[in-house]
């Protein structure tokens, strides 16, 4: 049972949101007292996801939130857009795919940084991924 | 529009980036970096990353460009600095760096330019002595 503590929902349509949006995350893994690596990972993979909110997207919402399974807090971001959609989640999944110019290691690199890692997508309508990362985890 | 600095120290060229890079930032610092090394002729680049939280895909991509684009142009890259949790990350991810030198600070970074720009110099002068025992 994953209980949510608090919301905050940002709107990301500029590379100028995109800083605003690390630093929210930053400010709540902090609070938390989540540690140096931890926060590091977590920054990385909402820095991953972002980015391809924008590029494929052009943009999107975040939604921050904290979260509790009882002992532990963890951060909850969950990347909301209304682009294109994702054909084939398992392929872009792969290591090495990538539709764009990229490396292809964006999801499957973000799925390795955290704790838990859901996507959703709709051909047409748009893509909705949720990510969380344990204070200690 | 911020633009990162690149000192110039006899062959060498310093960078220090001294905020979190965003992608505009780290493509311009891409393009200005390969064309000093062609403007000045130098022979390393030294890029401290020590003030760095945060290298994703995009970023380590860059990183890793830069490198290769200044091998073409005949000057090393060395990084130096990254915070240990930079590290983890970035192998976590899947980006080794492969083909990219790295230092522990500037002082080690600026030590193994300069002995891998000695040892192809001595290289050179080795070639050149064959050369005279040739004729």
């Amino acid at each position: 049972m994953i209980l949510s503590l608090s919301k905050d929902t940002i709107q990301v349509l500029k590379e100028q949101d995109v800083v605003f949006l690390k630093n929210r995350v930053k400010e709540t893994a902090v609070k938390i007292k989540m540690g140096l690596v931890n926060q590091t990972r977590l920054l990385t993979a909402a820095s991953e996801l972002v980015r391809n909110m924008m590029r494929y997207a052009n943009g999107g919402v975040c939604l921050i939130e904290v979260v509790s399974s009882g002992r532990n807090n963890g951060v909850r971001l969950t990347f909301s857009d209304r682009g294109p959609g994702i054909p084939d989640i398992a392929a872009a999944m792969r290591d090495g795919f990538s539709t764009g110019k990229s490396l292809g290691l964006g999801l499957p690199g973000t799925k390795r940084l955290v704790n838990e890692f859901d996507i959703k997508s709709k051909v047409g309508e748009g893509t909705v991924i949720t990510i969380i990362k344990w204070a200690n985890g | 529009m911020d633009k990162i600095p690149i000192l110039r120290m006899g062959a060498f060229l310093l960078v220090t980036i001294q905020v979190d890079l965003y992608d505009r930032l780290a493509l311009n610092l891409e393009a200005d970096l390969v064309q000093m090394v062609n403007n000045t002729n130098a022979k390393g680049v030294l890029i401290d990353i020590s003030a760095v939280s945060i290298v994703d895909s995009f970023m380590g991509r860059i990183i890793g460009n830069i490198a290769s684009m200044s091998k073409i142009l005949d000057a090393e890259t060395v990084v130096v600095g990254m915070q240990p949790a930079v590290a983890i990350t970035l192998i976590e991810l899947g980006l080794p760096l492969k083909g990219v030198h790295t230092a522990l600070d500037m002082e080690k970074g600026m030590n193994l330019l300069k002995s891998m720009i000695e040892v192809t110099e001595e290289d050179e002068d080795q070639e050149q002595d064959d050369d005279l025992i040739a004729e």
